[in-house]
């Protein structure tokens, strides 16, 4: 009965995982970093990682999923949870719509518990192709809900990052998702609970100042863009170019701020590894 | 007043000669002991902060400063903060909890800095950070936003139990110039933005994001600064006086809930 059931799962998953994993370009596909080109198959076997430079395509948040969970752990929650007009923007609900219909998703944030390597956990991933996975409303409530039910459970927590900061047309009310979320692991850490932040291409703006940057380990995906304020607003606020590697995942290592740079194809080994280091029980 | 257009408010609260950081600490409070330094690697001008007297009764008080004269507004970076200044801010919360007593913010600033350093100092840590500790504090955190706030910046020393805002100030995701840059590419149609993204404080009142409008005299705050700070003290003290008497779990707890609550989608609201 079970395995029945988890298969089903497993199928729905990889059925969404398929609309998900879309590489630009016919039967060839360019590198937007190496200018290299590979088959769509080559780059769809490695996971989205371009087989001549190890450039990083976006992936969407179910592959993601796929990519990193159990076959058949996957439970998705809150799934209906749902986008919101909160300042009756101009033209925002038809926006919405839009990238629901291009992207079959919701809102920016996949939330799902499943497990890694036979260990339970709750994870959560942002979605670039919604909005730039932008911080809205429902993002930060989808968010806070995951980090709760974790908390609730007892469950350590993974949160993937891919965010081009806030949500424009929520404005205020995206602005305050950064308390909300940030507030919720407080509570969350209070529990002794692992909280484990990946960091994606891009990880900008709201998203970053808060609970990107706040777990208690931090990855981070190869060559993803990590920072504050966007390159573009830094270059004309100062006036001068950056540096090269300026706020990728690798600079950020070298300040600091992220405790490994671990490339997509071993993501799911590293998670495995620190969620078995943090288990508790046992003694010398 | 009530026929200023979101626009005419965004210019009054960024008018120079509104009253600052310094003129409500001079007005409000006795014996104010500035405290500098992050204690890591830095002093950032950009946020004052110190211990002193309000009505007898120690406080802390962390506030932007953008300066008045040129000297000071480059001194200060223009009220725009590093991450130094928010890792200050946050030394100086955890002192407030370690001797038990209230916290008061005075917002007004463009954003946190976008600046290279900032970024090598870990701009979006430092902000995130102060948010998680902010959430927890077990001693009473009143924010008034006096100016402009703006962004993440802003917020970082904005996680209070009441928010109060002047009747002419403006609380936004970033400034109406930035939005209308990024949504339409064109920082020219900002006075269309400030309309669109309700950042005036009575908006911001009912949306449930401040909790208390103070009013300003007639013309505007720096037609009176006196009066405007007089009207700041009516408020500071009726909502200080009352946080006063709740526990620290309560405080912690009404703070988490009034946070927690922002955004949620509606019951039984369908989806779009």
């Amino acid at each position: 009965m079970n395995s029945m059931f988890a298969k089903r799962r497993a199928r729905l998953l990889a059925m969404k995982a398929i609309r998900d994993n879309y590489i630009p370009g016919d039967r060839l596909t360019e590198c937007p970093s190496c200018h290299g080109e590979n088959t769509r198959k080559a780059v769809a076997e490695g996971l989205s990682v371009c087989p001549k430079c190890g450039y990083h395509w976006p992936i969407g948040g179910y592959y993601r999923l796929s990519t990193i969970l159990d076959p058949g752990s996957f439970r998705e929650l809150n799934e209906k949870y749902p986008a919101a007009d909160p300042l009756s923007f101009p033209d925002y609900p038809e926006k919405l719509a839009a990238a629901q219909r291009k992207t079959g998703l919701s809102e920016a944030a996949v939330t799902a518990t499943g497990s890694i390597g036979g260990r339970k956990c709750v994870v959560g991933v942002l979605d670039s192709r919604f909005f730039m996975g932008s911080m809205s409303a429902a993002v930060g409530e989808k968010i806070t809900l995951a980090i709760e039910y974790a908390g609730k459970n007892k469950l350590p927590l993974i949160l993937f990052s891919a965010s081009g900061g806030a949500r424009m047309q929520e404005g205020i009310l995206s602005l305050m998702q950064m308390a909300k979320t940030s507030a919720a692991l407080a509570r969350f850490s209070e529990k002794g609970l692992l909280y484990i932040s990946v960091l994606t291409d891009p990880t900008t703006g709201g998203v970053t100042a808060s609970f990107a940057s706040l777990g208690d380990v931090i990855l981070a995906e190869p060559g993803a863009l990590i920072g504050f304020a966007g390159p573009r607003v830094i270059q004309q606020t100062i006036g001068e170019t950056l540096p090269e590697g300026f706020q990728r995942a690798e600079y950020q290592l070298s300040h600091g701020f992220v405790d490994a740079v671990v490339p997509r194809g071993q993501l799911r080994e590293t998670l495995s590894r620190l969620l078995h280091l943090h288990e508790k029980g046992g003694r010398l | 007043m009530s026929a200023l257009t979101a626009a005419e408010r965004v210019a009054m609260a960024r008018h120079p000669q509104r009253p600052n950081i310094t003129d409500y600490i001079d007005g409000l409070f006795t014996d104010f002991f500035e405290q500098k330094g992050d204690r890591l690697c830095g002093e950032d001008e950009a946020i004052l902060g110190g211990v002193a007297l309000y009505h007898g009764q120690s406080v802390t008080v962390i506030g932007t400063r953008k300066g008045k004269t040129l000297e000071e507004n480059l001194r200060c970076n223009f009220g725009m903060p590093n991450p130094e200044g928010y890792r200050k801010a946050l030394r100086l919360m955890r002192q407030a909890e370690k001797f038990r007593r209230p916290v008061l913010t005075f917002i007004d600033t463009a954003g946190a800095y976008p600046g290279l350093e900032a970024e090598a100092h870990g701009q979006g840590e430092a902000i995130a950070r102060n948010l998680l500790e902010m959430s927890r504090l077990t001693v009473p955190v009143v924010a008034v936003i006096t100016g402009e706030g703006n962004s993440g910046g802003a917020l970082a020393l904005g996680v209070a139990n009441r928010i109060l805002m002047q009747e002419n100030a403006v609380y936004a995701i970033l400034s109406p110039e930035g939005f209308a840059s990024i949504l339409w590419k064109d920082a020219a149609r900002s006075a269309e933005a400030s309309e669109l993204m309700r950042l005036t404080a009575p908006e911001l009142l009912r949306l449930g994001i401040i909790d208390d409008i103070i009013p300003e005299p007639e013309g505007g705050a720096h037609c009176d600064a006196a009066q405007a700070i007089r009207e700041v003290d009516r408020a500071l003290r009726r909502h200080l006086s009352s946080l006063c008497k709740e526990s620290g779990a309560a405080l912690a707890e009404d703070r988490y809930q009034k946070f927690r609550k922002m955004g949620v989608a509606a019951p039984g609201k369908e989806a779009l």
